[in-house]
C-alpha cells in the first residue's frame, strides 16, 4: 500500500517542529533558510495572510524526475517516497528541470554537489513509522497514511467544512496524482502552487515517443540498407553496361 | 619530435602577416583565459563560475555547447547520407571536411557536457547503470556510440596519411554500414534532444512546447547540416587559399532551399494545429523572440529562392550563415528563453560560462585547422572531374590519395 502525507494547512499553527524534526532526523545544517527551500532543508513553513503552508517534495505517483534520470538515481520506491542515490548521480540536473514543483535543489556552491530533497524519511517509513515531520505535529495539520485512506479525509472535510476550505485537493490529480495532499483555506495559487499543471503523468509525454525508438531504428536500418544496395546495384550494372558496349565497339570497330 | 614541433611553429609565425599574427595572440589570450577558467569551474564549482540557480538548473552551456553544439555538428549524417548511400557525388570534395567537422563538433559537446555536469567524473555512468525512460540515457548512448562511428569513418584519412593500405582497404568495406549507423543514431538523438523538452509542458512557453518537438528538432538539424557545409567550407576556403568549388556551393544551396521549405512548412502546420499563431502577436518577450528566431529562416528562403543570388556564393553564404544563426537562436530560445518566464528566474549567462564555450570552440577551430595541414582532407585539385568512378566505387577515398 503506497503510503502518503496529508497536509491540511488550516490545522498549521505555524511552530516549525516539522522543519526542526526534518533537519534532525536527516542530518541537515541547523544553517538552513527557513523562507524558502534550498539545498539546506527538505521543507520550509511559510505564512501567507494568516494561513501557514508547507513546501516540500510532492513524491508524485509518476515522478518526472525518476523517468528522466539517465542514470536511475532517483527512485520512486513502493511505500511512496522518492529516493535519491548520490553515488549514481551525475549531476546533469534534468531531474531538476523536469520537475513541475521545481523541488530537487543543488548544492551549487560545492566542487562537487548532489542533489537535495525530502526523501520521505523512506527509512522510517520502511519501517512502519510515520514521516518524521507527521511524527512530531501537534496539530495533526500533517498525517501520514495511505493515501486512498487519506483522500477519503480530506475529501470528508470538505464536505463538513465547506467554508473553510478551497474545494480542492491539491496533488490529487495534479501530473497525475502525488503522494503529498494539501488542503487549504486560500487559492493554492496565491500559496504560490501551480494550479495550471496537467493532469497527464509527465513521463507518459516522453514515453510514447521513447517506445517508437525500436521501431524507427529497424525501419530506419532497412530502409537505409535497400537504398543503399539499390544505388549501387544500378551503378554497377551502368558500369557494366558501359563497358560491354565499349567492348561491343571495339569489336566493331575492328570487324571494320 | 620536440625539434620538429619547434621548428615548425618558427616558420609558421615568420610567414605570417601582421593581421594574421594579432589573430592568433588573440586566440592564445582566449585559450590561456579558458584554462584559468576551467581550473576556477573544477575547484570551486558551477556557483563560483555559472549564474545558474535551483531556479534555473540548465543554462548557456546547455543551450550552447551541448544542445545548439550537436546540432551544427549535423553537416555530417546529411552528407554522408547523399554521398555514400544515394551516390550523389558531386559533394564528395567537402565530405571529409564535414565529417571531420562532425567528429570536432561531438567531441567537443562531449567536453562541454563534462564543465556542466556536476559529477563529471561519473559521466560514464549511463553506460552500466540504465534507465530506458530517460530520454537523456538514450541521448547519452546514441552520443557516444555516435562519436565512436565518427572516428571510424574519420579513421581512413588517417590510415591513408601513414600508409597503413591493409587496414585502410578494410575501412573502406566498412562505409556503408557505418554510414547507415551514423544516420540511425544521428536521427535518434537529434530528435531526442527535442523530446527531452517534452517533460516541462508546464514550463516552456507555447511558441516552442509542441508534441512535435522532436521532429522540429530533426528537420531543422537537417536543415542547419547543409548550411553549416556551406559556411565552414567558406571560411576553410579562406583559410587555407584555396578558391571555392562553385558548383558545389550551390548545390548545397539548392539542397539547403528544399530543406528550409519543408522545415518551415512543417513548423507552420504545427503553428496551425495547436491554433499557436496567436502567441506571435502578443507583443510580449516571447513572441518577440519568436517572430525574429522565423525571420532569420524566411529571409534565406526569399535570397535563395531567388535564382540570381543562389548562383552568388556571397548570398549563398550570407544566407547560410543567417540559418546557422537561426538554428542556434531556436535551440536557445527553446532551453533559455521560452523557459524564463514560468522559472521566475532572471537568468543570462555569466562571463566565465560565455569565456568557457568560446575557450571550448577556440580548441575546436584550432584542432580542424591542424588536422587539415597535416593530414589529406581537401583534395589535392579542386577542379578535378568527379564523375571518375573508381571513387564512386570506393568511398571515403579522395579523388587524389597523397
Ligand atoms: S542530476 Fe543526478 S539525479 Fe538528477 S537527473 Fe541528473 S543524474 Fe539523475
Amino acid at each position: 500500500m503506497s503510503k502518503a502525507l496529508l497536509l491540511d494547512f488550516t490545522r498549521c499553527v505555524g511552530c516549525q517542529a516539522c522543519e526542526e524534526y526534518c533537519a534532525k532526523e536527516n542530518n541537515l545544517p541547523s544553517d538552513a533558510p527557513d523562507d524558502k527551500l534550498n539545498y539546506k532543508n527538505f521543507t520550509v513553513v511559510l505564512k501567507r495572510n494568516h494561513q501557514y503552508f508547507r513546501k516540500m517534495c510532492m513524491h508524485c505517483l509518476h515522478p518526472a524526475c525518476v523517468s528522466v534520470c539517465p542514470v536511475a538515481a532517483l527512485e520512486k520506491t513502493e511505500n511512496g517516497p522518492v529516493i535519491y542515490y548520490p553515488s549514481k548521480c551525475m549531476g546533469c540536473r534534468y531531474c531538476m528541470m523536469a520537475c513541475p514543483f521545481q523541488i530537487p535543489k543543488y548544492e551549487w556552491d560545492k566542487p562537487i554537489p548532489v542533489i537535495r530533497k525530502c526523501i520521505m524519511c523512506h527509512q522510517r517509513v520502511k519501517e512502519g513509522l510515520p514521516t518524521a515531520c507527521a511524527w512530531v505535529c501537534p496539530t495533526g495539520a500533517c498525517r501520514f497514511g495511505d493515501r486512498e485512506y487519506l483522500l477519503e479525509i480530506a475529501h470528508k472535510r470538505i464536505l463538513t467544512f465547506p467554508n473553510r476550505y478551497v474545494h480542492k485537493v491539491y496533488g490529487e490529480t495534479e501530473v497525475g496524482g502525488t503522494s503529498v495532499l494539501m488542503l487549504s483555506s486560500i487559492p493554492f495559487e496565491e500559496l504560490g502552487f501551480r494550479t495550471d499543471l496537467p493532469e497527464v503523468e509527465l513521463p507518459e509525454l516522453t514515453g510514447t515517443v521513447l517506445r517508437r525508438i525500436p521501431n524507427v531504428v529497424i525501419t530506419g536500418a532497412i530502409l537505409l540498407g535497400g537504398i543503399s544496395w539499390l544505388v549501387n546495384r544500378r551503378m554497377s550494372l551502368e558500369q557494366e553496361h558501359k563497358e560491354t558496349s565499349r567492348s561491343e565497339k571495339r569489336k566493331k570497330d575492328k570487324d571494320s | 619530435m620536440f625539434q620538429t614541433v619547434v621548428s615548425f611553429l618558427r616558420t609558421e609565425i615568420r610567414g605570417m602577416s601582421t593581421f594574421r599574427k594579432i589573430r592568433w595572440i588573440i586566440y592564445l589570450l582566449i585559450i590561456i583565459q579558458g584554462i584559468y577558467l576551467t581550473i576556477v569551474r573544477f575547484t570551486k564549482g558551477l556557483g563560483a563560475t555559472t549564474n545558474l540557480s535551483d531556479e534555473f538548473p540548465w543554462g548557456f552551456w546547455i543551450a550552447f555547447d551541448v544542445v545548439s553544439g550537436v546540432a551544427l555538428a549535423a553537416g555530417g549524417f546529411t552528407l554522408c547520407f547523399l554521398v555514400y548511400l544515394i551516390g550523389y557525388h558531386k559533394f564528395h570534395s567537402v565530405v571529409r571536411a564535414t565529417v571531420l567537422t562532425a567528429f570536432l563538433g561531438y567531441a567537443l559537446v562531449a567536453v562541454g557536457l563534462l564543465y556542466d555536469l556536476g559529477k563529471y567524473y561519473n559521466v560514464w555512468h549511463p553506460v552500466i547503470m540504465w534507465n530506458h525512460h530517460s530520454v537523456m540515457f538514450e541521448v547519452a548512448w546514441c552520443v557516444m556510440l555516435y562519436l565512436t562511428v565518427l572516428f571510424l569513418e574519420f579513421l581512413p584519412v588517417v590510415l591513408e596519411k601513414f600508409k597503413f593500405h591493409r587496414l585502410l582497404k578494410f575501412m573502406q568495406r566498412a562505409t556503408i554500414p557505418l554510414v547507415i549507423a551514423g544516420i540511425l543514431l544521428s536521427t535518434l538523438h537529434q530528435s531526442s534532444l527535442g523530446s527531452v523538452f517534452l517533460i516541462v509542458p508546464e514550463k516552456l512557453h507555447p511558441i516552442w512546447y509542441t508534441p512535435m518537438l522532436p521532429l522540429m528538432f530533426y528537420l531543422s538539424a537537417i536543415v542547419v547540416g547543409p548550411a553549416m557545409v556551406i559556411v565552414e567550407s567558406t571560411f576553410s576556403a579562406k583559410a587555407f587559399h584555396r578558391s571555392l568549388e562553385k558548383p558545389v556551393l550551390v548545390e548545397l544551396a539548392g539542397f539547403l532551399l528544399i530543406a528550409l521549405i519543408i522545415y518551415i512548412g512543417v513548423k507552420l502546420q504545427d503553428f496551425y494545429i495547436r491554433d499557436a499563431f496567436k502567441e506571435f502577436f502578443t507583443g510580449s518577450f516571447e513572441s518577440i523572440h519568436g517572430l525574429l528566431e522565423m525571420t532569420f529562416f524566411i529571409v534565406p528562403v526569399i535570397l535563395l529562392g531567388l535564382k540570381k543570388l543562389r548562383q552568388n556564393p556571397r548570398w549563398i553564404f550570407f544566407s547560410a550563415f543567417l540559418v546557422v544563426v537561426g538554428v542556434v537562436y531556436n535551440r536557445f530560445n527553446v532551453c533559455w528563453i521560452g523557459m524564463l518566464r514560468q522559472s521566475n528566474a532572471n537568468y543570462y549567462p555569466s562571463y566565465s560560462e560565455i569565456a568557457i564555450s568560446l575557450f571550448l570552440v577556440t580548441i575546436g577551430t584550432m584542432a580542424f585547422y591542424f588536422i587539415a595541414r597535416f593530414f589529406p582532407i581537401f583534395p589535392e585539385h579542386e577542379h578535378e572531374e568527379t564523375t571518375n568512378h573508381e571513387h564512386q566505387t570506393v568511398p571515403l577515398k579522395m579523388v587524389e590519395t597523397t
